[in-house]
């Protein structure tokens, strides 16, 4: 019997609503395919499944609100006997059917009871999640959030809220930026761009990105996670990228493995995880994960940004606008495309020394653009 | 195509990244890309629009050249008289 948890959703989404089954029991599913559709402060999302088995049990309703780490459905494993799994369940699930068949008063704690009566939520035919099929607080939390669903606006305010706030509340920042020249890489990218088809032409994001990634492999005390008062290194380079959405808000979704991604591929993904983003329809493996976020805010004209670090992890790298300068190549003064670079990291974990020369690596990457 | 069909295809490109735009709001002879918000991803999004709808790809060092609605919309038109156009292949 396999217990199907609800993943974790990023550091500002702790609990989802389900809005949608997309399986039901007997059915077989296999690693990658959607099972649910979740809504979150932020957004909907496809809930993936990370295993082969068969539904035995949806245990979560529509409607209904769960933390992070929920048990939400339960699977068999492949080749399992579905009756010899019954019996190793949990008693409460089928507690909860006898005592709605058996039409007796829902039992319902004294918490619960008072928040019901407060948002006017009828108890009569809710089900319950607790102990024995107990009628608890989220519960009814639950129920009046159905009832009345929250502006959507305002949840994603309230999750930005509350993890740049634990972020600056725990998090020693330091903070550290440098103007990278970008003649090579915009010379290379515009011959590129010139000779290719426009569905292979690449953003300058992409460059960047690459040389982040890059350059973290020797820097991998920014790319990882500050939990249980530790840092744990990330095992892979995961970058978080921030999207603004065009209702107002950001998401900071994940690419994988971008050191190991060529930039064609790189842009292909990209464009998709901005796509999705913005038409609400990530999946669950996009936004958890990432050992750092990049943030560029380039395009909104602003020449550098120093970002707010996404907890748990423990560095952001921002970048401007990518700009003609005055800039002195040889003694000569030149104008050059440039953009500023900058570094927000976690004091904890690292110090300005290695951050600053984490940037210079980014630097040298991005003059060798064909190699990137 | 005369000028009043390319300027419908441009603004259904425009409408198809940003669903909330109002027309009668865009000033045509401002920077296209600040007055609809369009980020570099967007804007891409839109030459591909209007590669698959026109069967003209704008390159990159043309972007100068139509920077503002009027500007694209003289561009695209330019391009379709000069016979640049070509039917899509890729139909999407």
């Amino acid at each position: 019997m396999i217990e199907f948890k609800l993943p974790s959703l990023g550091a500002d989404m702790d609990e989802g609503t389900l809005l949608e089954w997309k399986v039901h029991p007997g059915d077989v599913v296999k690693p990658g395919q959607v099972i649910a559709v979740v809504d979150t402060a932020k957004a909907a999302i496809d809930v993936e499944c990370w295993h082969e088995g068969t539904v035995s049990q949806l245990l979560i309703d529509i409607g209904a609100k769960v933390p992070v780490g929920t048990t939400i459905a339960r699977l068999l494993e492949p080749g399992e006997d579905p009756h010899s799994a019954r019996r190793t369940t949990t008693a409460a699930p089928l507690l909860i059917e006898e005592q709605a068949s058996s039409g007796r008063r829902p039992r319902i704690s004294p918490a619960a009871r008072k928040r019901a009566a407060e948002l006017g939520v009828s108890t009569a035919d809710l089900k319950g999640h607790g102990p024995q099929g107990v009628v608890t607080l989220e519960d009814i939390e639950a129920a009046a959030h159905v009832a009345h669903p929250p502006d959507p606006d305002q949840a994603m305010r309230h999750a930005i809220a509350a993890a740049m706030t634990r972020s600056k509340r725990e998090i020693p920042h330091y903070y550290l930026s440098e103007t990278i020249a970008l003649d090579k890489a915009m010379a290379w990218l515009q011959a590129h761009n010139a000779q290719s088809t426009l569905q292979e032409r690449l953003l300058p994001s992409v460059l960047l990105l690459k040389a982040v990634a890059l350059a973290l492999r020797d820097y991998p005390q920014l790319n990882g996670f500050w939990l249980d008062n530790a840092f744990k290194p990330a095992l892979d380079t995961d970058l978080g990228v921030a999207i603004t959405l065009r209702q107002g808000g950001l998401v900071a979704p994940v690419l994988h493995h971008v050191a190991d991604t060529s930039l064609t591929h790189l842009m292909s993904e990209l464009a998709s995880l901005v796509e999705r983003a913005r038409s609400g329809s990530l999946r669950s493996s996009e936004l958890g994960g990432a050992g750092l976020t990049v943030t560029q805010l380039g395009d909104q004209g602003v020449d550098s940004v120093l970002g707010v670090i996404y907890p748990p992890q423990v560095a952001l790298v921002g970048f401007g606008r990518i700009s003609e300068r005055p800039w002195v190549k040889e003694g000569q003064l030149c104008v050059m495309p440039t953009v500023i670079s900058s570094l927000s990291a976690d004091h904890r974990v690292s110090d300005g020394h290695y951050g600053a020369r984490f940037l210079g690596e980014v630097r040298r990457l991005l003059q060798t653009p064909e190699a990137l | 195509m005369n000028p009043q069909m390319i300027r419908d295809e441009v603004l259904k490109a425009l409408k198809g990244i940003a669903p909330e735009l109002e027309i009668e709001q865009l000033r045509s002879d401002r920077s296209l890309r600040e007055e609809v918000d369009l980020d570099s991803m967007d804007w891409l999004r839109v030459i591909e629009a209007l590669n698959r709808s026109l069967g003209i790809a704008i390159p990159e060092s043309d972007y100068q050249h139509v920077d503002t609605l009027d500007k694209l919309i003289a561009y695209l038109g330019q391009k379709a008289k000069s016979g640049e156009a070509e039917p899509s292949i890729r139909k999407g």
